[in-house]
């Protein structure tokens, strides 16, 4: 470096903490020197976040949140949609994006989790890490299911009224906070705006705020790994893990291989097939919305199903309560109870590599379930289908809480001293 | 905090009074945005009641009529129809109507005013789909051998008879709403307003 540019580096550092900040988070943070495939869903996950909020930006330019019909005497939402496809240039392009990109994050954000539910990433001391990332979670379906909103097709509007519609299930308070929810007695214009406007700001601000916390307490504790050691134990002579390597450029340079490879998938489906059959964009939704017709068949988008097949799962009152509201806790609760699974593993070792063979099975079992949900909630419901969810519900929520007790007997076998590294 | 430092008591007390009272007005300044949220005057305003000439309707038609943005259903039953109601009796949850859905002139067998039109709300008291004719009786259109007919929910598929009452162990909890309604003449019927209110 020039004298030049390190005289202005000098006077940049005595004002901002740049070059300690790039050394703390990335020349100089130690990451595990095992990473493997799992790792890479994570900072894709910053990518795709990167994809959606810069599509979204240049949608928003041509997007109208108006639900009163034009003069041809469709949505003005839906119409300034067909016009972003159609008439502005590259619009089509950017639309299926982002389209695409909102299915993308979920399918790396389940692999990132899975990864996490894997190594015992969770574990003490990731334990706010995992909070904050069920935060991002959450937050992320908000911002999906406001996001389908927009559109103003029929799944848009019908997806929507069945949503706010279970908040109205909630003794006491319910219909009014639906009402808050709606702006007006049905999902209507007001609905569309409000949405609009959580899903392009208040929601994403949200979201990139947990995602720094999530990032910060990372690096505050260093990252875990396939084999669920702590590589802070064994430092050498200058304070720096054995089994430790910088970020930058080892993990950075991985990182691009897998970034080139999700691209690669994601092209594909962007270029050829940005409807994927109905899941990532449902048909229905290409007809405009109309309050008077419900389409014979409402799903929601696949990576909600899971949990709405538990929100259908439960049929039976109890206390004098409605199914439908037990149906809404049940499905709140399968989202919630995951932030606690740090407290739930009494397991003395962290990864699945040295786990004995109870918690492997239950593994297994409860991937089984959240496909055979997930696959139950897109189809209309019969009662054979029922009991199957039901059964599914049941071993998805036995997962969590009697992991207590089978994470405590099972047989692990010993974790090693350091990482295991070919 | 170290223990030998003195604490200024009334220093204190000033802090804690200073943030109490910033805290109410951090409160009081949330209301506004908080009542932006709720139904805006126009929005209250567009509940007017629609008039509707129900002398085209033929006996077995059911036409739709839209009310502060919600379907409503008009159907003119057959006295086939009617009778089906009886068989259902026993099937429905709430045969008699006791849960407050329906206006008092409503809380009848037939839960209208006259026995032939049927008003009702046609949004499922469930999660708020719209449900679909399923009139013919019987395995016709999908529905059990015994179905006398009614209204079926696509969503998640909760049975309504001819009355929109609601079968047992569906996912909807009640009858379908019964809106307030009335006759300007035999065949003109106002819905939104009884003229009671």
């Amino acid at each position: 470096m020039t004298t030049k540019t390190q005289a202005l580096l000098n006077w940049v550092d005595e004002r901002f903490p740049l070059t300690s900040s790039i050394k703390g988070h990335l020349t100089e943070y130690y990451a595990p020197k095992n990473f493997n495939f799992w790792y890479f869903f994570g900072s894709l996950a910053l990518l795709v976040l990167v994809i959606q909020i810069l599509t979204g930006i240049f949608l928003v330019m041509h997007y109208k949140p108006d639900a009163s019909l034009n003069a041809a005497g469709v949505p003005v939402a839906f119409a300034s949609v067909e016009y972003i496809m159609r008439e502005v240039p590259g619009g089509w392009l950017i639309r299926y994006l982002h389209s695409t990109g909102a299915s993308a994050f979920f399918v790396v954000v389940y692999l990132h989790m899975f990864r996490g539910l894997l190594y015992g990433s969770y574990r003490k001391p990731r334990e706010l890490i995992w909070i904050f990332g069920t935060l991002i979670f959450l937050v992320l379906m908000a911002e999906a299911f406001m996001g389908y909103l927009l559109p103003w097709g029929q799944m848009s509007f019908w997806g929507a009224q069945v949503i706010v519609n279970l908040f109205s299930a909630i003794p006491i308070i319910g219909p009014d906070l639906s009402l808050v929810i709606r702006g007006d007695y049905v999902v209507s214009d007001a609905t569309l705006n409000r949405f609009f406007s959580f899903h392009v700001i208040a929601v994403p601000l949200v979201l990139i705020g947990l995602v720094a916390a999530h990032i910060i307490a990372l690096h505050e504790v260093g990252s875990n790994n396939p084999d669920g050691v702590e590589i802070k134990k064994k430092k050498d002579a200058n304070g720096i893990p054995l089994d430790g390597i910088p970020f930058h450029p080892y993990y950075t340079v991985k990182d691009i291989v897998g970034v080139v490879a999700f691209l690669f998938f994601f092209s594909a489906v962007v270029f050829f097939a940005p409807e994927a059959g109905g899941y990532f964009l449902e048909f229905n939704n290409f007809l405009p919305a109309d309050p008077l017709t419900t389409p014979p068949h409402i799903a929601p988008v696949w990576y909600f199903t899971p949990f709405y097949s538990i929100l259908r799962a439960v049929t039976y009152p109890l206390f004098g309560l409605d199914a439908k509201f037990w149906g809404v806790v049940a499905m709140g609760a399968s989202v919630v109870i995951i932030a606690f699974l740090p407290w739930l593993d009494r397991s003395p070792v962290k990864s699945i590599r040295y786990k004995g063979p109870i918690f492997k099975f239950a593994v297994v079992v409860f991937v089984i379930c959240f496909f055979i949900l997930g696959y139950l909630g897109v189809l209309p419901p019969t009662p054979g289908r029922t009991l199957v969810s039901q059964i599914c519900s049941v071993l998805y929520f036995a997962f969590f809480l009697a992991m207590p007790w089978y994470s405590k007997i099972d047989k692990c076998k010993p974790e090693p001293e350091r990482v295991n590294f070919k | 905090m170290s223990v030998d430092q003195k604490m200024d008591s009334g220093r204190r007390t000033l802090l804690l009074a200073t943030s109490a009272a910033g805290g109410v007005a951090a409160v009081a300044t949330a209301v506004p945005f908080v009542a932006s949220l709720t139904p805006s005057e126009r929005a209250k305003a567009a509940g007017a009641p629609v008039e509707v000439d129900v002398g085209k309707l033929a006996p077995g038609e059911m036409m739709t009529v839209e009310w502060r943005g919600k379907p409503v259903w008009i159907l003119r039953r057959t006295e086939d129809m009617l009778a089906s109601l009886d068989k259902a009796e026993d099937k429905v949850s709430d045969p008699s109507s006791d849960k407050p859905m329906q206006p008092a002139y409503a809380k009848n067998k037939h839960r209208s005013i006259k026995p032939e039109f049927l008003v009702a709300v046609g949004i499922c008291t469930h999660l708020g789909c719209s449900p679909s004719e399923k009139f013919k009786p019987g395995a016709e259109g999908g529905m059990s051998a015994d179905w006398p007919g009614g209204f079926l929910c696509p969503c998640h598929g909760s049975m309504f008879d001819l009355a929109g009452r609601v079968y047992k162990s569906m996912p909807a909890p009640d009858n379908l709403e019964i809106p307030p309604h009335q006759y300007l003449a035999d065949t003109t019927i106002l819905v939104g307003e009884d003229g009671k209110a």
